[in-house]
């Protein structure tokens, strides 16, 4: 296991809507190592966006403490915050919405290098601007530095927006749906772009998504979490949760999974739902969460106790069904 | 002197970006031909002081392109007298009251809580109140003959609509992604309000400003025009009170007299309007035809 860089001890955030609390995150526990990839992948609404911008520490959890190297972020002296506030970075999804259409690609990465003294003289922002722009393969640098962002294309912002996020040199970096707003065509570009930070920079990330089959090609390296309404429901390295999903959740999931074959697709076997109705978070199930729609439930113990994260043939896995084990 | 040059170089360049809007661009040159008649047109033309009872009345001729008034003196030099004092109170009502919206309407967005409320209750209730009758009321009861002292009053009385839209506006962009990002990577609050926020408002800011001068300009020649504000000075609210009060509406020949000062009202208006239009283009690069 890897020194962690981020970790999360029972991490809950509930909103209050009109009278009614909604817990988005619920007791949630993770820790992310230096050089690791974690995807999250769940429904919307599951709470993978919302622990995205707690780590980034947008948000504060109602409960719970997140530490960045050991340290609470909560509890951090003023030095140590700004390492960690500089040290975790976001990549946000719709890349049109990320980048301040007032400002030309040059000020966007020019504020942070010139703001933290990075670089020093304007030619050394330049330069600095420069080889940020090749990291991300945009070459030649000088023919997109004084665009603006509307004059690009989706995937071009995008990598605007990582090079961005790679000015103050994070050691983390939550990429929230990064690739899910831009062409089909470019998303492989892009997460290759990602994982070679990783090995060149050791950078680690927590990729959140939607797409199983995104996470599944991403953190093939890593784990993925799944999450459902606000829990994490099972949590393992990404080959064995492909190969032996435990949770229904993530059971139902993988058999929903579009393969390119249509044939393969086609004589997969489907997992029966008991209701297709996602609850809604104002009115939670009691018990696992899953419950009203689990193909495998199995009566009293499911409708009444919340089951916990627990380690089970080497990963964890959130359910009464699974017995713990190595 | 370098930021001197950079200012020029600005100005360029801003100038440039609106040379590009024809019709923001003739707004300008109106404008700015409108200043300095109203400056310079003064020193260079003297006012009459005397009545020419030979003259009242006429209709334009080569010796008075626009007419002559019920005292025989001529509408043009009259109009270039009057500009100076309408001018002056347009932009000192159209800057306070921009200052006033955007202060408070951005600082309620960005406290929020008691602050918000309470500023948010103030508003709607101005807004319930009759603008003009108040103002009607107020400049009676102040006997409001100083410029500063008028355009205060009318500047707090305008600043509520525009607050409450800046208010919404900042709500609005201080959700936006790029203002994430710019907390995630430490910039500061100075610099996410005037670098991230406050030039994405500019274009709606400047465009607040020209209706607020113009809003300005109604409010008090229509105070003048119904003799609430003493009539003292050159001023076209006065040529036209007069103008009404000595009968011209009533006399054919008496139409440039009329006509004048409502034709110097409605082109200043115009002018703005139309710069107004370019403003957009200069403040928001996507609205850029070429680059």
């Amino acid at each position: 296991m890897p020194t962690p860089i981020i970790t999360l001890k029972h991490v809950s955030r509930t909103f209050r809507v009109k009278r009614h609390l909604i817990k988005a995150v619920d007791d949630v526990s993770l820790s992310i190592g230096e050089g690791e990839i974690v995807c999250l992948v769940g429904e919307s609404g599951c709470g993978k966006t919302t622990t995205g911008k707690m780590i980034a520490g947008l948000l504060a959890p109602s409960a719970g403490t997140i530490e960045f190297c050991d340290q609470a972020i909560n509890q951090m002296a003023r030095a140590a915050f700004r390492k960690y506030r500089l040290g975790v970075q976001m990549v946000h999804q719709d890349p049109y919405a990320s980048l301040n259409p007032t400002q030309t690609i040059y000020d966007i990465i020019a504020a942070p290098l010139r703001h933290h003294k990075f670089t020093r003289a304007g030619a050394d922002t330049r330069a600095r601007a420069r080889e940020l722009l090749t990291l991300v393969d945009m070459t030649p640098p000088d023919d997109f530095l004084d665009k603006f962002p509307h004059q690009l294309s989706g995937g071009q912002r995008q990598r605007v927006s990582i090079a961005r996020a790679l000015t103050v040199n994070p050691s983390f970096i939550v990429a929230d749906e990064a690739v899910s707003m831009v062409d089909v065509s470019i998303r492989i570009g892009l997460l290759n772009l990602l994982t070679r930070f990783r090995d060149q920079l050791g950078m680690s990330f927590l990729f959140i998504t939607h797409d199983l089959a995104l996470a599944k090609f991403f953190a093939w390296e890593g784990r993925i979490g799944v999450m459902y309404l606000g829990r994490l429901v099972e949590l393992a390295p990404a080959r064995d949760l492909i190969a032996r999903p435990q949770h229904p959740y993530t059971q139902v999931l993988l058999s929903a999974l579009p393969e390119a074959d249509p044939q393969v697709t086609r004589n997969k076997p489907r997992i029966e739902l008991r209701s297709m109705d996602v609850p809604s978070l104002m009115r939670l199930p009691t018990g696992c969460a899953f419950h009203p729609r689990c193909s495998k439930f199995i009566g009293n113990v499911c409708e009444r106790v919340v089951p916990e994260l627990t380690a089970a043939h080497g990963a964890h896995v959130a359910c009464h069904l699974i017995k713990p084990g190595p | 002197m370098t930021t001197v040059r950079a200012f020029l170089i600005e100005l360029g360049k801003t100038l440039k970006l609106l040379a590009r809007n024809r019709v923001a661009f003739f707004g300008l040159i109106v404008l700015v031909t409108l200043i300095f008649l109203s400056y310079i047109g003064p020193l260079i033309w003297p006012a009459e002081t005397k009545s020419n009872l030979a003259a009242i009345y006429q209709g334009p001729s080569w010796q008075h392109p626009l007419g002559t008034d019920f005292q025989g003196q001529d509408n043009l030099r009259q109009v270039i007298h009057g500009g100076r004092v309408i001018l002056e109170i347009a932009f000192i009502t159209g800057i306070l009251t921009t200052l006033i919206a955007v202060t408070l309407g951005s600082l309620s967005a960005f406290l929020g809580g008691a602050f918000d409320s309470v500023m948010t209750e103030l508003i709607n209730v101005w807004l319930t109140i009759p603008q003009f009758p108040l103002l009607a009321i107020l400049a009676t009861m102040l006997k409001v003959s100083d410029v500063w002292l008028l355009a205060i009053i009318l500047a707090l009385l305008d600043w509520p609509g525009l607050a409450r839209q800046v208010r919404a506006q900042v709500l609005s962009l201080k959700q936006r992604d790029y203002v994430e990002a710019a907390i995630t990577l430490d910039l500061g609050t100075p610099h996410i309000i005037f670098r991230e926020i406050m030039p994405n408002m500019m274009s709606y800011i400047a465009i607040s400003l020209i209706f607020a001068m113009t809003g300005a300009i109604y409010q008090q020649t229509g105070l003048v025009f119904l003799g609430l504000v003493p009539l003292s000075g050159a001023n076209w609210g006065v040529m036209l009170s007069l103008a009404y009060n000595r009968g011209a509406i009533y006399t054919v020949d008496a139409l440039g007299n009329v006509l004048a000062p409502v034709g110097a009202i409605a082109l200043l208006q115009l002018s703005l309007v139309w710069l107004a239009r370019g403003l957009e283009e200069v403040f928001n690069p996507r609205l850029r035809t070429s680059v």
